[in-house]
Parts: structure tokens; C-alpha cells; sequence
């Protein structure tokens, strides 16, 4: 994955509330057993004229092309709700962003975020709503997960973020790599929990542990 | 931890050392393999399940990244998401290149030794229903899905959520997780229901107060004398409207409705095994002092028959209620959305949703499937007809629920109502490119998400419990079942 550290782009503000992953990508525009080839996908609902087409909607925020090079979204409260799937993440990363900031995330989404290189800040909405109005009006954006600030002209704001996901994100790290990594420690983990609760421990002969 | 503690001991409960602790933090700790840091460990989890919309693309994956699956014991597989639930069904679907993605979860499960429940299998059904029929799902242990509605499973006082494809992709080779332990919420309902009032409405009831926001980084303990007096159908249907309120999961304590579920089940112990996992599943409660960081109480007798008038599961009100108005919502929800919210259900404030007329009824989904739920609904659609021209569908959550309900006759009762009989599966509780129900259709649906098109492009959907949907479909409009007349009376 390839690692982010700060990043100074275009922003593109998506002022709803409770954008789910149904919205973010249909279910419709899943078409197959992959990863990639989502990001015509990506909002199609809104993003075109009708279901199905390509026509793009100009009146869809997305489709303005003062927006058309954001590589950050700014968007309401709730961002991601709904429905896991990972398509909605992988869809966003495809078209282009690797900074999304709302008020709040669906949990499921924001954890899929951390997976896929795309750093989720929570900000208070005052300030989110500061940050989109600069977009509106065509600033770009900074965001910086080392020093945990995101600006735009004059304003800068601070944020959070967990230790594990900051560094997951800054040095693109594979989380099953670093998992890997402490197989002794898990199969020492499972020989002794399967002593105490046998039942949770179902077996078949290809079960290595 | 020397093995062969007594479970009570090992929970601290005997000694005034121990901190108090909640169900959700002492299955979370018990699980702990390390500790990555302050805000991260790294999880054991018991069991896995996947499903062909996410199952196969983790799979393949995996195989890229010449990666093995750890455990194939504990991790299960189903076709529920894509696959057609029309009658006689096959791989194809009626979704454009559905059948790659059963394709791949069959090939997948098959190369890495993972039970699959597939399309013929008399085990097949919606994860969230089969996993509980099986006894795969058991107190006490961590369960992980590509699935948000996975929160539904904590009904059995297990540690549930829902995780994305590469989380998967890390269960299946770790059988672990590395995850930020959620702060614990308690939410309290005592009292009884009252009659033609369901979980369901409960839980839109809880949504519509606390918004759809209104949980999240929590993972929501239900208690309650109303509660432990849910059977672990409606429990289930409870905990699965949890991802609703942006939870990380749901959890209720196991006690002897719990036990008598899961007693036999196919997966489930037996034997003196049975016995050992009995004993230590009676010490999983919360602690009598443990402290939540938010607590909320309701009160079953407080509660109505509910139905959904916008676009998030928040946007619910009594049946009898109006419309609310944007004033009346201040502080929740933002007059852009609301105003959306009204345009695409096409509605204004004030208006009753009484007696407005409806284009199509669905019973169906991870939330309302089960056995029970077909059972009420069918109490109230004998001897009726749907209103002429509706389109009613009904969708049991499982084969095995299929297979009851028809040994019971209430595949007669659906069928003599005008309903489609289909076969089991997630079918339109969303659109994947297959059927649909329309633009600007109007739908009272037993499902949990009533998003801008969840249901097809422009589709309407309004959510209500199965009795409600089976009112309706009678009436052609949306009705009141505690107001539909019974044959008998």
C-alpha cells in the first residue's frame, strides 16, 4: 500500500448526512469477483443522469470540474453507514481520494479506510463546515497525519487518530504481514484456549492449528 | 491462566479484587492474544463466516498473497447475497454476472476445506438465520462476517460484528483481528410489549431516539426484564437493527432461553462437552457493578407498532403519528436532508402514513425471516387477500425455515393471500442488479434499511415488522395490524 503521509489537493465538499455504502457504490455496480474496476461505480446512483447510464449529472457535485482533480472528500455526519462492504472503500480509492473528512464514520467503513491507504479524520462539524466552504470556493486542502492537522488558508484544525491506524497508514503497512508476524504467539494463544473451552475449537484434518 | 479454572473464578467473580466488568469487556479480554497498543489488541476470533458477495474476493485474495487458511473448521460459508430466490433456481441469477461470484465461494470453500452451505443444501439461508440454526454461533465466542448485520448474532451473548473483505482476508489466515476495543453502552428496556408490538418496533423505536448515529464506537449490551423476555428469535431481530445506530456490535447475556436454542444443534457441543460449555456459559453477564460509559432506558409499554417515512432507519414514528416536521427534528436531523428525505418518499410534513397507498409488501431479510416472524405474519394474512394489483413477496430466511413453514401449512396461507412462496436467501431486501422494485414504488418491507434506492433505483421503502407489512398488503395501504380483522373473530 503505498503510504500517506500529508497530502495538499483539491477537496470536494459532499454536504449530506448518513452517506451510506449503498450510495458511496450499488450494489448494482458490483460486478465482479474483485477489487478493481469500481470507480465508474462510485456514486453511480447520483453521479448519472439515470440508472445504468454514463451520462454524467451535472448537477452532482463530483461532476463540477473545478472538482474533477479532489483527491480529498468532505462530507456529513455518519459517513459510510450501512452495508460493509469494502467495495465502497476500494471504489473511492480508484477514482482518486485518499483523504476523507467527516463529523463521524460508520465504524465497519472507517476500519475498511485504514485497510485500503485512505485516512479518515473525524472533526467537529463547525469545522468541517469551514473546510467545505473553502473547498466550495476552490482552496485546497492540506491534511497531515504527523502532525495530526488539517488546514486550508488561514484555518487549521487538529484531529485524533489511533496509534495503530496513523502508523498503518503512514508507512502503508499490511496489517496481515504484521499479524503474521506473532504466529507463535496466536498458536500458543489457541493451544491453551482450546484447553479451556474445547467447543469453540472445531476441527477438520486440514486444520494446520 | 492455569488451565482448569473454574469459569467463575477465571471471570473474577468470587474475589473483591477484580474490577467490575461488563459481558462485552470480559469476552473482549479473554480474547486478547496481545495487546498492540492502547487502543488496539489483537483478537482471537472462534468463528468466520462468509458469503458469495465478499467470500470469494477474500479468498482469491488470499491465494494471491500465497497465503493459507488457518482454521477451516471454524470458518463457514453460505450463498445468500446474490444468489435468485425464485423457485427452481440455479447458478444463473437473474444479477448480471452473479454467477461468477457463487462461482468463486464454491471453488474457494472447496480448495481450502471450508464448510459451504450451497444452494441445494438444506442448510443454505441468510448467514445471520443459518448460523444460529446450526449452532455455529455460541455464547461467548468472538464471530466475525463481511456483513454489517452481524451485530444480530450477540443475541446469543457472543462477541459479533461485521468487518470488511480484507479483515476477512486477515481472520482467514490469523484467525484473529487486530481491533480497537468499543466502549460499552447499556441499553435497559423493562416492562412488557404490548399486543401486535414487536422487536421490530422496538428497535426502530430505539433508532428514531437515540439517530443513526446514535451508538457508534459503542457496543450495545440489551438488558431488561422486556428483554430476557424476548425469545431468541425476536432477540436476534432486535441486535440485528444495532448496526442501525452505527454500533460496533450488540450483545445479550446468554440465559436458559438462550441454552434451550442452541441445545442439539448441529455445530453446537454435545455431550460432556456440552456440559463443560454450559458451565462456563452461566457465568457470562455483565458484572453486577460494572460500569457503562452511557446508559438509556426504555419502556416496552411505551412503545407502538413503528414504520419508517424517510431514508435512514432514524426517520421512524409511531404508525398512528404524522409525518414529523423539520422543526420538530431540529438538532437530529438537517433541513437539506430532511427536505431530501421528504422528496423521495414523497411526502410533506404532517401527513399521516396511515392509509397512504402502497405498490408492493416484502417479508424478508436478516432482521424478519425466521420462523416466528412468518408464523405472525401468516396469523394475520388467513382468510385475506392482498389488495388487487400489489405485488407481495415473501422471502424465508432459510431452507430449513422454508421447510417449516410448509410442513406447518404457512406456505398455503402465503400462497392463498396472493404473496409469492420464494426460496430462502437475502433476495430484495437490496437491489444487486436483479429484480427491483421500481422507481418511485412504495414497499412497507421487513428489512433494516430504507436508503435512497436500497431496494431499486428510486424505490420507496418503508420499514415496519412483518405483522405491519401483512396488514398492508391486505389493506393496499399501509395499516395497523392490531386492527386487521381475524377469521375467528
Amino acid at each position: 500500500m503505498t503510504p500517506l503521509v500529508a497530502l495538499e489537493a483539491i477537496a470536494v465538499p459532499l454536504m449530506r448526512d448518513n452517506v451510506d455504502t449503498d450510495a458511496i457504490i450499488p450494489s448494482r455496480e458490483m460486478k465482479s469477483v474483485s477489487k478493481t474496476g469500481l470507480a465508474d461505480g462510485l456514486f453511480a446512483g447520483w453521479r448519472y443522469v439515470a440508472p445504468g447510464s454514463r451520462t454524467l449529472d451535472p448537477a452532482f457535485v463530483l461532476n463540477d470540474p473545478k472538482f474533477a482533480d479532489a483527491r480529498i472528500l468532505i462530507s456529513g455526519a455518519n459517513f459510510g453507514c450501512g452495508s460493509s462492504r469494502e467495495h465502497a472503500v476500494w471504489a473511492l480509492a480508484e477514482y482518486g481520494f485518499r483523504v476523507v473528512v467527516a463529523p463521524s464514520f460508520s465504524p465497519i467503513f472507517r476500519a475498511n479506510c485504514v485497510r485500503n491507504g485512505i485516512a479518515p479524520i473525524a472533526l467537529p462539524e463547525d469545522a468541517v463546515q469551514q473546510l467545505a466552504a473553502a473547498a466550495e470556493r476552490g482552496e485546497r486542502v492540506a491534511a497531515d497525519l504527523g502532525s495530526l492537522t488539517i488546514r486550508t488558508g488561514a484555518a487549521s484544525f487538529t484531529f485524533t487518530m489511533e496509534d495503530e491506524a496513523r502508523t498503518m497508514l503512514m508507512e502503508g503497512l499490511d496489517a496481515i504481514e504484521l499479524t503474521l508476524k506473532r504466529r507463535e504467539e496466536i498458536a500458543g494463544f489457541r493451544q491453551a484456549d482450546a484447553a479451556r473451552r474445547p467447543w469453540v475449537y472445531l476441527r477438520k484434518t486440514t486444520d494446520s492449528v | 491462566m492455569i488451565e482448569g479454572d473454574s469459569a467463575g473464578a477465571r471471570r473474577g467473580q468470587t474475589g473483591g479484587h477484580a474490577e467490575a466488568r461488563t459481558l462485552a469487556g470480559m469476552l473482549w479480554e479473554e480474547h486478547v492474544v496481545a495487546s498492540l497498543d492502547s487502543d488496539t489488541d489483537l483478537l482471537a476470533i472462534d468463528r468466520l463466516l462468509l458469503h458469495e458477495r465478499t467470500g470469494g474476493v477474500a479468498l482469491k485474495s488470499l491465494d494471491e498473497a500465497g497465503r493459507q487458511v488457518l482454521a477451516p473448521g471454524q470458518v463457514f460459508a453460505t450463498m445468500d447475497h446474490i444468489v435468485d430466490t425464485f423457485p427452481g433456481r440455479s447458478d444463473k441469477t437473474l444479477m448480471p454476472t452473479g454467477t461468477a461470484f457463487l462461482t468463486a465461494m464454491r471453488e474457494g470453500a472447496h480448495k481450502h476445506g471450508i464448510t459451504l452451505f450451497d444452494l441445494h443444501d438444506p442448510r443454505q439461508g441468510i448467514v445471520h438465520v443459518i448460523s444460529p440454526e446450526q449452532g455455529i454461533v455460541l455464547p461467548g465466542v468472538t464471530l466475525v462476517c463481511p456483513d454489517s448485520h452481524t451485530c444480530t448474532q450477540g443475541a446469543f451473548g457472543a462477541l459479533a460484528w461485521g468487518i470488511g473483505s480484507t479483515e476477512a482476508e486477515h481472520a482467514l489466515a490469523t484467525m484473529t483481528l487486530r481491533a480497537d476495543r468499543p466502549r460499552d453502552m447499556r441499553i435497559t428496556i423493562d416492562g412488557v410489549l404490548g399486543r401486535g408490538v414487536t422487536a421490530k418496533d422496538l428497535a426502530l423505536q430505539i433508532i428514531s431516539r437515540l439517530g443513526s448515529g446514535g451508538a457508534k464506537g459503542y457496543i450495545v449490551e440489551f438488558a431488561g426484564s422486556a428483554v430476557r423476555g424476548l425469545d431468541m428469535e425476536a432477540r436476534m431481530t432486535l441486535c440485528n437493527m444495532a448496526t442501525e445506530l452505527a454500533a460496533f456490535g450488540a450483545i445479550i447475556a446468554p440465559d436458559e432461553t438462550t441454552f434451550a436454542y442452541l441445545q442439539g444443534r448441529p455445530f453446537a457441543p454435545a455431550g460432556a462437552q456440552w456440559d463443560a460449555a454450559l458451565a462456563d456459559w452461566r457465568s457470562l453477564s455483565s458484572d453486577e457493578h460494572a460500569a457503562f460509559a452511557v446508559e438509556h432506558r426504555f419502556d416496552a409499554a411505551d412503545v407502538a407498532p413503528m414504520i419508517s417515512w424517510g431514508t435512514s432507519p432514524q426517520h421512524a414514528i409511531p404508525l398512528n403519528a404524522t409525518v414529523p416536521t423539520a422543526e420538530a427534528l431540529r438538532g437530529s436531523v438537517g433541513q437539506a436532508d430532511y427536505d431530501r428525505a421528504l422528496a423521495y418518499m414523497a411526502l410533506a410534513p404532517d401527513m399521516s402514513l396511515l392509509g397512504l397507498p402502497i405498490d408492493a409488501a416484502f417479508i424478508g431479510s436478516c432482521t424478519n425471516s425466521r420462523i416466528s416472524d412468518l408464523r405472525r405474519a401468516a396469523a394475520i394474512l388467513e382468510g385475506h387477500h392482498v389488495s388487487p394489483g400489489l405485488r407481495a413477496i415473501c422471502v424465508p430466511g432459510s431452507t430449513q425455515v422454508k421447510a417449516a413453514a410448509e410442513a406447518e401449512g404457512l406456505d398455503r396461507i402465503f400462497r392463498d393471500a396472493g404473496f409469492e412462496w420464494r426460496e430462502a436467501g437475502c433476495s430484495m431486501c437490496f437491489f444487486a442488479g436483479g429484480e427491483s422494485f421500481g422507481a418511485k414504488q412504495r414497499v412497507v418491507s421487513s428489512t433494516n434499511r430504507n436508503f435512497e434506492s436500497r431496494q431499486g433505483p428510486g424505490t420507496r421503502t418503508h420499514l415496519a415488522s412483518p405483522e405491519t407489512v401483512a396488514a398492508s398488503a391486505i389493506a393496499g395501504r399501509i395499516a395497523d395490524p392490531r386492527f386487521i380483522e381475524s377469521e375467528d373473530e
